[in-house]
Parts: structure tokens; sequence; C-alpha cells
């Protein structure tokens, strides 16, 4: 990001330092907070019987008439450009309709990279698409075949002859940190925060850690592969896709291939998971292309490798972390400094410091990211950016540090909380993370920890337990729209174009709509994963869910306007005006007179009316902008190490959230479950191999890279202090990400606790515990 | 995707006659040859199934037991024979793969299945001596963390990955195979091979010849003996070392001894000189130290997998100090 925005935002916050609290959105808390029926309530999702059931429908099940299938292939080669290409025999072979390489690929633009200043901007890579002749990473796709069918296709594929003449390419990350640049901005906020001299106190501290931590290159592995069903119906584009980003999608399609906003519709109802791996890549635009020269319409589903090669991961970072502390505990300096990989056409930050700027209080504070360039597939946003990682490094340190000084590692993060933003100062909406730690504690039984590492042992097992902070900003997305529709039956319909990737969006945004409209669960309908509905924001930076209750929210308010204005002055609200009333039992009632109450049903049959529909966009999300607001976790793992063969085994993981209200303790559980299985594999089990001789991955296969296996994941608690943020719609925070973050480092802790060596270097697999 | 051909095999005899033909090849549950072929690393013209061989699995006059070629693997695993005469065997098999995975696998495509090595499988961005002889060898200098410590080559640094087939290495399995020249048996200990300078040849079966059965001799060690398999998570994963091992005792000394690795080598790695150090002597945590330290001692590590040879010597004297009752 750019200076110019630096100075925006920054802009944005002096200014908003002068407007009173109430002045802004979230200024008076939502009266949600404390109004609650359905919000809060154990609920199953919604979608559960369509999947048990197999009739959701995903993008690659949709069927089409006269489909054909698509079949990538892929430049083993890294940098260079194509010699020869004979596409000849695979023309020629049965079933084939097209055969789409540079020389027939129609010319188009790049896509605009994702960002904060353009929210139509979707892209993860600005690289050419098939344009021309050179390569620019390994994996990059070079020819797509159509066919009648998927083995033809994949058949004809193996037809197509190629060379490259290969150039040397950019593949070494320790090498290219001599060339890294330094960004003025990661995401919103400015890159390089320097307070105090942090060198100097460290130098001079009684107490001090000061250390290089390293995690791995990972890669997304949703069950559903990244697919599409495509077709061209004249001018008009109909996109069925796994995506996470519907409405942004389909505007992003349009310019690219030149139409009208209104002729491109995206529908993904249902996606099979996309931990931010679920964006705008090639694939989709290289589809979209050749079934408009096939005039067919093309389905594209990617093989496991496919996914691998041409949508990127996790970045791999080396990281600096060092901390000082005094006699008492107080941190005196706070440095997080570090190299992560990001190709100049490429989006993500990688924002590993995030976590560090808020979690806690030091007089001295040094942090900056620097940018490595290599030729790869660009790394993009994968649960969690930046946190997952970052507080693997920062939270292994602070144990290091406690260990170093001989405090208990929760007693010396909770002596250096800070009471406001400690870079910003601005105010926290609600931070209890004091809270989280000390009720997780009492119910892990962090007490029977043993201080003294490597002094509890069963057998060849040495017993370990350990504890790490988790992170995460809230955010609120511009541009969530939400159509509000009542029906003469006093039934009531929400549409919006965002997704169900698993997490439970239309179960909880029906009972939110419940209680918003003062109606039973079973009178909402929530329609989504359609751009041709009111547009809703990407669902990524565990914002959906807020960005949409917002837009609820204001539409509600204008369906109160619009329903009082229907009901004329025949009605027991006769003379109460829009602040006056408030939603209650299927109808609007009075505040101070709720004996003054008209059903929906009953307005809409007066006025003659089928339905009554308004739509509204979500206020500007300035409260995070004048409020620092985090959620925040304490993590606690205990687990056993083989004395013989350092193989780790997790007997035990809690997590204690502190994320604002709890809308549905079902969805919400699994979000943390799942966040923290996928924090194991980070810890443990998970990296991409990334071999740096060629710029190749080599274990783009499940059977390779590891995830944890069922006998990897342990029992998992979880618990929440359920304290509203009085700043955000219903109170609530996002809570799809933080649940990784933390962990890695949790298990670190733990394992330095059983054995007493450190691990600085993600995964911890055993070699690492000989 | 090559397009390939698929006959039933309704007999023995039908076989070698089918299988004389370029790239005719044997199926058995698929796991391996089908994975390999979608992978374009196996380029078969013809598949002949083989399922319908024998899959029985019965008691041998010597009071060992024969396996049918096409016995699944889940079902010698569960076999009350099995399990109460060879342990190890069935703790080998249940610690491979995944329950679906031993469901469809035969022994003979288990005792075939090929390398794990990533250069291998790697058809479109990898040189691999084994899959293209003479093109080199990526995996030396790249990722070898599952590579060979022991009985490799210049040309091949790759292990056999299989579990079933280490117990079946201390258990001294024969192997009954027909061919265009007869039935003949064949010790484990011949049938895979290291790769020298050809790495492409794997085991000691003479084209046209067929697994028929698998012989598991009677074993004294059914008591003492077990399997103990390292892993880089809890499960579905190969091994980087697994042990196999069994031993009798007489008093406080080794009366007999059977010691394999899994992990380390291009085949099931039958611990001879370990073996020959102990039996007949000291049942004591120091000799079981000293024997893994023998028997290590000739390993090569490269970068990627040099902890294997700490890691094998931990993992077998622990393994034996337990099978002994010995407190380390
Ligand atoms: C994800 C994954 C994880 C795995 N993990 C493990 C593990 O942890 N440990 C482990 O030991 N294994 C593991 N395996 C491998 C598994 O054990 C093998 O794939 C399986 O045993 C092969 O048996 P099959 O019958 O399916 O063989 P196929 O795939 O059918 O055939 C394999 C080979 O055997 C040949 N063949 C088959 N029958 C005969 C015969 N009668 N005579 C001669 N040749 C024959 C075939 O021609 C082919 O070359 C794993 C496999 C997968 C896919
Ligand atoms: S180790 Fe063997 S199988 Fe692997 S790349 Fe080298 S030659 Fe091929």
């Amino acid at each position: 990001m750019s200076r110019v925005q630096n100075v925006v935002v920054g802009s944005v916050r002096t200014a908003l330092g002068w407007v009173p609290a109430q002045w802004l959105p979230g200024g008076t808390p939502d009266p949600l907070i404390e109004r609650r029926a359905a919000i809060g309530r154990q609920a199953s999702r919604l979608d559960g019987p369509q999947k048990v059931a197999g009739e959701a429908r995903f993008a690659a099940e949709v069927a089409m008439d006269r489909l054909v299938y698509a079949t990538l292939v892929h430049s083993p080669v890294t940098r260079g450009r194509i010699t020869r290409l004979d596409t000849a025999a695979a023309e020629a072979a049965p079933g084939v309709t097209l055969v789409m390489t540079h020389r027939n690929m129609p010319r188009l633009g790049t896509l605009p990279l994702i960002g904060v200043s353009d929210l139509t901007a979707v892209g993860n890579s600005s690289l050419p698409i098939m344009q021309d002749g050179e390569i620019r990473y390994n994996g990059q796709v070079v020819a797509l075949v159509l066919a009648d069918t998927q083995e033809q296709a994949d058949h004809a594929a193996g037809l197509i002859e190629l060379d490259y003449a290969a150039e040397t390419a950019r593949t070494r990350f320790a090498e290219a940190k001599a060339g890294a640049r330094t960004p003025a901005s990661i995401l919103i906020d400015k890159n390089h925060v320097s307070i105090g001299n942090a060198e100097r106190e460290l130098a001079s501290a009684p107490y001090r850690v000061d250390y290089l931590y390293r995690t791995p290159g990972q890669n997304h592995n949703a069950i559903e592969l990244h697919a599409l069903t495509v077709a061209w119906q004249g001018e008009q584009l109909l996109v069925h896709d796994a995506t996470q980003m519907v409405a942004a999608s389909a505007a992003a399609l349009a310019k690219l291939f030149g139409l009208k906003k209104d002729d491109v519709r995206v529908l993904s109802p249902f996606v099979g998971g996309g931990f931010g791996g679920k964006g705008l890549w090639d694939h989709q635009i290289l589809a979209i292309a050749a079934a408009r020269l096939a005039g067919r319409p093309v389905r594209l589903a990617l093989s496991r490798e496919g996914v691998y090669r041409i949508i990127g991961g996790r970045s791999p970072t080396e990281q600096r972390v060092a901390i000082a502390a005094d006699a008492q505990g107080q941190f005196t300096a706070l440095v997080h400094t570090g190299y992560s990989v990001m190709p100049p056409y490429g989006a993500c930050p990688e924002q590993y410091t995030m976590g560090t700027r808020s979690l806690y209080r030091a007089r001295s504070v040094e942090i900056v990211q620097r940018h490595i360039d290599l030729d790869i597939v660009p790394n993009t946003f994968m649960r969690a950016p930046g946190e997952a990682i970052g507080t693997f490094a920062l939270e292994s340190a602070v144990d290091e540090l406690a260990h170093a000084m001989g405090v208990d590692p929760i007693e010396l993060r909770l002596r250096n909380l800070p009471e406001r933003h400690p870079i910003s100062g601005a105010p926290f909406s609600q931070h209890a993370l004091g809270q989280a730690y000390r009720d997780g504690a009492g119910r892990f039984g962090w007490e029977r920890r043993k201080a003294e590492p490597g002094t509890r042992r069963e057998g060849e097992w040495l017993i370990g337990l350990g504890c790490a902070t988790g992170s995460f900003p809230y955010a609120r997305m511009p541009g969530a729209n939400v159509r509000l529709t009542l029906h003469a039956d006093g039934t009531a319909t929400v549409s919006c174009s965002a997704q169900e990737m698993g997490m439970g969006t239309a179960t909880v945004q029906v009972q939110h709509a419940a209680d918003r409209l003062g109606l039973p669960i079973d009178a909402i309908t929530f329609e989504m994963g359609d751009s041709a509905l009111p547009a809703a924001p990407m669902a990524g930076g565990s914002c959906q869910t807020a960005s949409i209750a917002g837009a609820m929210a204001a539409a509600a308010d204008k369906l109160i306007g619009e329903l009082l204005r229907l009901a004329g002055n025949d009605t027991p609200l006769a003379g109460l005006r829009a602040g006056e009333v408030r939603f209650a039992d299927a109808g609007i009632a009075g505040i101070a007179a709720p004996a003054r109450h008209e059903t929906f049903r009953s307005i809409l049959a007066r006025a003659g009316r089928e339905t009554v529909s308004v739509t509204a966009a979500g206020s500007m999300p300035l409260e995070f902008l004048k409020f620092a607001m985090h959620s925040s976790s304490a993590i606690f793992c205990a687990l056993r190490v083989s004395g013989v063969t350092g193989e780790v085994r997790v007997d035990r993981l809690l997590g204690s959230f502190d994320c604002g209200t709890i809308l549905n303790p079902m969805t919400a559980a699994s979000q943390f479950r799942g966040g923290m299985i996928m924090g194991l594999g980070l810890a443990l089990t998970e990296e991409t191999l990334f071999d740096e001789r060629s710029g190749r991955i080599m274990n783009a296969t499940l059977a390779d890279y590891h995830v944890p296996a069922h006998l990897d994941v342990p029992e998992i608690d979880v618990m929440w202090t359920g304290i509203p943020d009085p700043r955000s719609p219903l109170g609530a925070r996002g809570i799809g990400e933080i649940g990784i973050t933390g962990v890695a480092a949790a298990v670190a802790n733990a394992v330095f606790n059983a054995t007493g060596k450190r691990v600085r270097e993600l995964p911890i697999t055993l070699d690492k515990l000989l | 995707m090559i397009p390939v051909g698929y006959v039933r095999a309704s007999s023995l005899g039908a076989i070698p006659p089918m299988l004389a033909g370029d790239g005719h090849r044997l199926l058995g549950g698929g796991t391996n040859l089908v994975d390999l072929m979608r992978k374009g690393v196996e380029r078969p013209s013809l598949l002949i199934d083989v399922t319908a061989l024998p899959a029985t699995i019965e008691e041998a006059a010597d009071g060992g037991l024969v396996i049918g070629a096409a016995a699944r693997n889940s079902a010698v695993a569960a076999h009350p024979l099995v399990r109460v005469r060879y342990p190890i065997l069935s703790r080998a098999i249940l610690s491979g793969a995944s329950a679906q995975i031993r469901n469809m696998a035969t022994v003979a495509g288990n005792l075939m299945q090929r390398t794990r090595c990533v250069y291998f499988n790697d058809v479109a961005g990898s040189r691999c001596n084994k899959r293209a002889p003479g093109s080199g060898c990526d995996a030396i200098g790249g990722f070898n963390r599952y590579h060979a410590i022991l009985g490799a080559s210049s040309a091949c640094i790759a292990t056999h990955p299989s579990d079933m087939c280490v117990a079946l290495a201390a258990l001294d399995a024969r192997i009954r195979v027909d061919g265009p020249g007869g039935a003949r048996t064949i010790p484990i200990g011949e049938f895979h091979r290291l790769p020298g300078d050809t790495p492409e040849i794997e085991t000691a079966l003479a084209p046209g010849e067929v697994i028929v059965a698998v012989e598991v001799p009677a074993s004294p060690f059914a008591g003492r003996s077990t399997y103990r398999k390292v892993r880089d998570r809890a499960s579905f994963a190969f091994a980087l070392v697994s042990v196999a091992a069994g031993l009798t005792l007489d008093k406080e000394r080794i009366a007999d001894i059977r010691i394999a690795f899994g992990g380390v080598a291009p085949k099931p790695w039958r611990a001879l000189q370990a073996e020959a150090l102990l039996r007949g002597g000291p049942a004591t945590s120091a000799a079981f130290e000293a024997a893994a330290a023998a028997e290590l001692a000739h390993a090569e590590p490269l970068a990627g997998n040099a902890f294997k040879r700490e890691l094998a010597k931990r993992s077998l004297s622990a393994i034996l100090a337990e099978l002994a009752g010995v407190s380390r």
C-alpha cells in the first residue's frame, strides 16, 4: 500500500479523534446486545440437512447442456519462455473442442490486486494471464484443453508438446533478503513503527531475549477443490464459482472482459472451504475465456496439484523478536522485524507484526516488515494471515523471557497488558484478555504445570504444558448491502450476495434477522451466494458476519420508516416517529408504549401490498479507526514428547476466547476448533516443500503435505468471555480466524516445558527434538 | 491420462501369457498403480486384474501360514492366526496407510509398491534415475527426509515404503511366484533389490512372473515381538524409521533375535549385524545400544535425513529393551 494511503488513513484517524464517540456508528451500542432471543442460542446449521443429503450443489456439480470439460497444462519451468508449442496432436485427439494457449487466448488486461482502496479489486496476481510465451513462475498455466469428457481433456493435455528456454529464476529466500523492499504500509497500518530506542533499551535491560523464528510456506487445502462451471449467453456471462468474493468477482470479471456490470452473474451459494485461497485467480479467467472461444459452457476443476501450482499459499517468514524487561517484568523494548515473500505482482503482505502492535505495552517499540521478491505464484491470505505465524514468534519469545526471568508466563503477560492501544493510543472498545487467561487457566488446570522444564515424565514420554496468546483484529467492510423483504404472510426474506463457506453464515444471520425484526426463526429465509443480490463484501478478515449485520441493521432502520409510512394514520402506531418505535412480536411497537403495536401482516394487508422491500448499505466502518478493536485468546496445550523418538503427541488443547458476543455457540465452537486444528498443523506437520533449486513445490498432494490426521487431534475445549463489544453490530467481532492464532506458540512452549528444548522453526518435527 | 485396457484374470495359469505384451501390468487393489498412472509415472497399456487370485490365509504343515497374493491387507491384519502368532505382522500392516486403503490393498501389491520419493512422482518437473534411467537424481541435494541412509547408491537413494514388508523381513517370509520359468520361492531378503546402477530394477521377479502367495514360517517370537513406526504425524504417514523385532530369551541371555528396519533403506533392512552381535549375548541396554550403533555405523546420511541414524539407533534400543523387559 502506498504512502498516500498512510496519509489518508492517518488523517481520518486524527479527525476521528475529535469526534465524540456517540457520533460514530456504534456509538450507541446496538440495542440487540441487550435484547437477544435467537442470537446466542445454540442452533445447528440450516444447511446441515442439505449437506448431509448431498443436495447442496457445489460449483463443479452444476449441470449444463453441451458442457465441455477443461484441463490445464502447467509449466515445469520457473522462468523463461516457450520456444516450441505443438498442439496438433491434442487438437486431433478424440472429443477435443479447443486447445487454448497464449496464441489464441483472447487479449485481456490484468486484474487489479486486492487492496483497501478499491473494493472491487479482488485479484491475487497482476501478472498477465496466458497473454504471451513468457514463464514467470513454476506451475504457470501454459495451455488449456476442452473436451467432451474430463478424461478426454486430460488425455489431450498430455499430447501438447512444449519446449522452453529456461532462464535463471529467483527462488532462494536467503539470497533474496539482500534485495528486500520495505513497504510504506502493511494493509491499512503504517509499516515501520519506531517508539523510543529499542536497541538501546535491549542493550541495557536486566532481562532480554532476542531470537530469530522461522515459519515455512503453507498451502490451503480446502476439501472442495477450486472449480467453476461457466456459460456465456450472448454478451451475458454466468459463472458458478467456488469463491469467497461473489459480488466483487462479478464486478472484476465485468471490467476484465469489457462487459456491463449487470451482465455478469456469479453464483456461489456453497463453498467447501476457502481459508483465504478462494479468490479470483487465473483459472477462472482461463475457463471463461475458453468458454467464449469454444462457444460452449465449460467446467474447470483444479486437481489438488493444480491448486498448489496456481493458487498461492502462506508466505514463509524469518522473524526477529526481541523483548527486554526491567526487574519488575515490565517490557522496556519490543522488537518485531522480519522478512516474508511478496512479489510485486502479489497482494498479500503476510502481516505477521499485526498482533504485536496491539498485544503488549512497551517503553520502546521497533516494528518493520520487509518483502522479498521471488519468482513464485504470489502468496495470498491464508487463515489469519500474519497473526497465525506472527503470534508463533512473539508468543514463543514471551515464554522464553518468562523462563529467563523465572516468572510464570501468564503472569508476565498480564503485567504487560496495555490499557489503550500501545501504538495509536486509541481506547479499546472492549478487551478482556486477562479474564480469558484466568478463566482458561482455571479450566485447564494450569497450576499443575511445573515451571522447571523436562521434569515430568511418564515412561518414555516427557509431559509439558504451554500457553500463548492469540490475536485478531476486528474489521467491518464498507460496501455491505442487505435487502429486507417482508411478505404479506408475515414472513421475511434477507438477501445479500454473501456465501456459505461452511462457517454458518446463513444460520447466524437468520438468528440475527429474527431478533432484529421481532420474528421467529422459521419466518426468515436467507438468500445468498448470488451477485445479482445486493452486494456483500468478500468473506475475509473474519468480517463477513459483522459487515452483513451492520447492513441488516441499516436496512431494518429503513424498513421501519417504510412501514410507518405504509401504516398511515389508521393504526395504533399513528403519530409515532421512526425513533419512537421498534420491531416487536412480528410487527412494530412503540418503545415507550409497547401496547401500541401492529403486525407486519396487518400493515401490509391494509396497504394492499404483497411485499415491502428495502435495501441498505452498512454505515462507513469508522468504529475501528476510532477505537482499538481486537479479539484475543488464551490458548493452552498439554502434550507429550517421546524421549526416544522426539514424536510429539498433543493430549489436550483449550482455547479461551474474548471475541465479543457469541452469536451461536455451536457454529462458533466449530470455527474455534477448526482454527485450532489448523493451528496444530501449523505447529507440527504442515510445510510446503519448495525446492529452492528449481522453484517448484514438491509435495503438491495430501499424501505428502501433512495436515493433521484424526489421531493428531485431541479433545479440544473452547470457552469464551462472551462480553459484547459496545462498538460493533450485535456486539460481535469476527471469529473465523482467531482460532488458529497462538496455537503454534502454545505447542512450542509446551514442547519446551516438556523437554527443555526450544524449537524456533516450524513445523516442530521430531528431528528437531532428538 | 493415457488410454489403457483392462482384463480380469480368471486363473493363475492365464496370467503369464497375458503378461507377455509390452506395457502389460498386474493390477491388485490399484491403490499404488492407479495413483502412479494418474501422475504419469506408470504408463501401462493393459491392466490385468489379479484380485481373483487366491486370497486365502491358511495354516501350513510346518505351523506357518500361507497368505494368498490377493488377500487384502486388512484381512491379513485382522486374521486370528496372524494376530496370535504374528502380532508383529498385524501391527505393521495396521500402522500403514488408512483403513480404506488397507481394505483395497493386496499383499502382492504391498510387496510391489513403489517408492514415495517426491521426485520419482514428479514426471513433469524432476529428474529421476528410477523412472527415467540415466536422467539423474533430484533427491540428492533436494528433499530427502524420507530417503535412505543404508544401501543406497549414487544413482538412487529412495526407500521402500512398506510397513508390512518390514515385518515379513523379520519373519523370514518367502515369496511364492509363478511364471514362464515355472514356480519358485524367493526369500524376502532377496526379493527387493538394492539400486546399484539400475534403480529401475526393484525386485527379483523375472519378466512374466507373478506373485502367488507369501509363506510365513512358524515363528518362536510371537510372545516377544513388535513393530514400532516413527513418523511425521500420528497416522497416515510413511515411516521415517520403523523397527520390527522379535526375540527369545534364555534366562538373561538372548537365545535368538530378528530385527528389520523400515524407512532407512531401498528395501526392508534386515539388521543382520546387530542380530549377530546380540545372539547368545546378554539382554542389557548397553548391548542393545552397542548393536544398534554397529548396525548404523555404515549409514551414509544426507542433509535431509541425517537424524535417521540417531532415530534408528534409539528406536531399536528402546524396542529391544521393551521386548526383553529391561529397564533403560
Ligand atoms: C495415501 C497413501 C498412504 C499410504 N501409506 C502407507 C503406509 O503408511 N505404509 C505402507 O506400507 N503403505 C502405505 N501405502 C501404500 C499401500 O500399502 C499400497 O498402495 C498397497 O499396498 C498396494 O497394494 P495394491 O493391491 O493396491 O497394489 P496395486 O496398486 O494394485 O499394485 C501395485 C504394484 O503391484 C503389482 N502387483 C499387483 N499384484 C501382483 C501380483 N500378484 N504379482 C506381481 N505383481 C503384482 C502391480 O503390477 C503394481 O506394480 C499408502 C498408500 C497411499 C495411497
Ligand atoms: S532417489 Fe531414486 S526415486 Fe528418488 S529421484 Fe533419485 S533416482 Fe528417483
